[in-house]
């Protein structure tokens, strides 16, 4: 029986929410969640191929940092990094790693011009200094989003910061993870730096409960463009400048909930300040029937 | 059926319908399963005899329609639709008056209902009952299933199931959207004497478990969620560092 109304579905529509599943897993969560729609969609090879286009949209707007053999560093797994499939550069070491199997050197064409990356690599080491002071457990890179090839003034060029933090303690019933990416737009004509950031935090606390964070944030700053140094030292203070102004309206969204919205949708007592008077009430509301009833004569 | 209980225990949320439908959509098998044990967030249908809306959950529902418990008549019209005796019928509408006074005094607004029915397997009484507060973008939504034993020597077990789903979410310019969703399940057994009465007792049950759950909520969950936030970047060292940039 089961199977004839199973046939329902199609194989399309059953692949399609074996994927909504899997990428809407809380951070640090997809294996969970994938042993899970692979028992409820009972078919593996389906499965297969939704895990396959799945996962490795999943690892990049989580931002999954992975060590990379030989110990020479992580690599983010992001679309700014992403050369072809599954491999991913990591510009600090300017190492590809084919994820999640080995590393190759880049080639030359992989990497930006040496004027581009004198500003990515001067930008790298500040953000680098910031991320290590704000994140306990953060990782960050710098990519170069467009125009890699500019050889020198005269030219727009694009660098991307990408920052993420994850935490994951299932043992304490609570995952969680910071996500930032910054676009610096490299205005040569207005000699203006153009900053576009997104920043993306969530958390899941699942003792007992299903309880979720989902936080996003959008915001746009300039500067002037200067050396290589000096625009690197202007940028990582305005990204920590607004990461932690986020940081303080996240606290502040936290520290109203109790007072206002809570409050609004159900007190901690009734308006009359004392718990339910549930015995008189009862004959209250009985008095009150009563009358109703005879009021209208039914 | 467990994997579909483990997916529900992960998804966001907010997100409660869009994953049931999909499950249902998956195990058509277990749909009654999946229904009865996973709560989604309270539907109101309006019952234009009394004027008055209500809740719809599985306790009222009788093929695709589902009981008033103002009018006690099914919306849309089922012709035999199950209906509770007489007797039950009774404390049904006295309970639905005195959980709006209640409703109204912790809510100020929203809307509640009661349904009695009779339990095929136990000699008692059982009462779903959902509630729910609005606000612009947010949401409080209460079910509370009890389940009376048969009355012993003046004194009845009572056995209340609640689960709170709640969601709130703000958006502005200078913060972005900040969304917390959540929802928790919790039961509680008691022992009481009858002597005033069921609805008393269930009342006073209800009334402690949801205090408690919204404790959990507002201090154990959120400020959970909260630490994790401030773990992964943690405040106290960016105010130090604030005066450099």
């Amino acid at each position: 029986m089961a199977d004839e109304e199973e046939a329902e579905l199609s194989e399309k529509q059953k692949k399609e929410i074996a994927k909504w599943f899997l990428l809407n897993s809380p951070p640090g969560e997809i294996q969970f969640v994938a042993k899970d729609v692979k028992a409820v969609i009972n078919d593996d090879v389906l499965y297969e191929e939704a895990a396959s286009e799945a996962f490795p949209l999943y690892n990049k707007s989580h931002l999954i940092s992975i060590e990379m053999p030989g110990r020479i560093g992580d690599v983010i797994v992001t679309s700014y990094g992403e050369l072809a499939k599954n491999e991913f550069i990591d510009p600090r070491t300017a190492q590809v790693a084919v994820v999640c199997t080995e590393v190759r050197p880049a080639l030359d064409e992989e990497l930006p011009s040496a004027y581009v990356e004198e500003f990515r690599c001067a930008m790298d080491a500040e953000i680098l200094k910031y991320v290590g002071e704000a994140y306990p457990k953060g990782v960050c890179s710098v990519y170069c989003g467009n125009g890699k090839d500019v050889e020198g003034p005269g030219f727009d060029f694009e660098l991307v910061v990408v920052i993420s933090a994850a935490r994951h303690s299932p043992q304490n019933f609570c995952n969680g993870s910071w996500r930032s990416v910054w676009s610096i737009e490299f205005k040569d004509e207005i000699q203006m730096l153009e900053l576009k950031g997104k920043l993306q935090v969530g958390a899941h606390y699942f003792e007992e409960g299903n309880v979720q964070l989902d936080a996003k944030h959008e915001c746009k700053d300039t500067t002037i463009f200067q050396s290589s140094e000096d625009s690197a030292i202007a940028i990582s203070n305005i990204i920590r400048q607004h990461e932690t102004e986020y940081l303080t309206s996240l606290e502040a969204s936290y520290s109203n909930l109790p007072d206002t919205t809570f409050k609004d949708l159900r007190r901690k007592l009734p308006v009359t300040r004392t718990l339910f008077p549930w015995q008189n009430t009862l004959q209250f509301s009985l008095t009150r029937d009563i009358t109703k009833e005879l009021g209208i004569g039914k | 059926m467990e994997a579909a209980m483990g997916l529900m225990r992960r998804m966001p949320p907010k997100h409660t319908e869009t994953s049931l439908s999909a499950l249902l959509s998956l195990l058509p098998q277990h749909s009654s399963d999946l229904l009865s044990q996973v709560d989604q967030p309270l539907q109101v249908l309006c019952d234009m005899e009394y004027g008055k809306e209500f809740i719809l959950c599985e306790y009222n529902r009788d093929a695709d329609s589902y009981r008033s418990p103002w009018s006690n008549k099914y919306h849309p019209p089922l012709e035999d639709g199950s209906l509770p005796s007489l007797e039950l019928r009774k404390l049904e509408v006295e309970a639905n008056d005195i959980f709006a006074i209640y409703r109204d005094q912790y809510y100020e607004g929203g809307i509640s209902s009661v349904y009695m029915w009779e339990d095929d397997n136990e000699d008692g009484s059982k009462t779903g009952q959902g509630r729910r507060g609005y606000l612009q973008e947010g949401a409080w939504d209460a079910i509370h299933v009890i389940e009376v034993g048969p009355e012993e020597e003046g004194t009845a077990h009572y056995r209340l199931t609640s689960t709170v789903m709640l969601s709130l979410t703000t958006d502005n310019e200078s913060s972005g959207t900040f969304s917390l969703s959540g929802s928790i399940r919790r039961q509680m057994n008691m022992h009481l004497s009858t002597e005033e009465g069921h609805l008393c007792n269930m009342g006073r049950m209800i009334e402690e478990m949801e205090s408690k759950l919204r404790n959990s909520l507002d201090q154990v969950y959120f400020g959970k969620t909260k630490e994790m936030v401030c773990t992964l970047r943690p405040p106290s060292e960016v105010v130090m560092r604030l005066p450099d940039s």
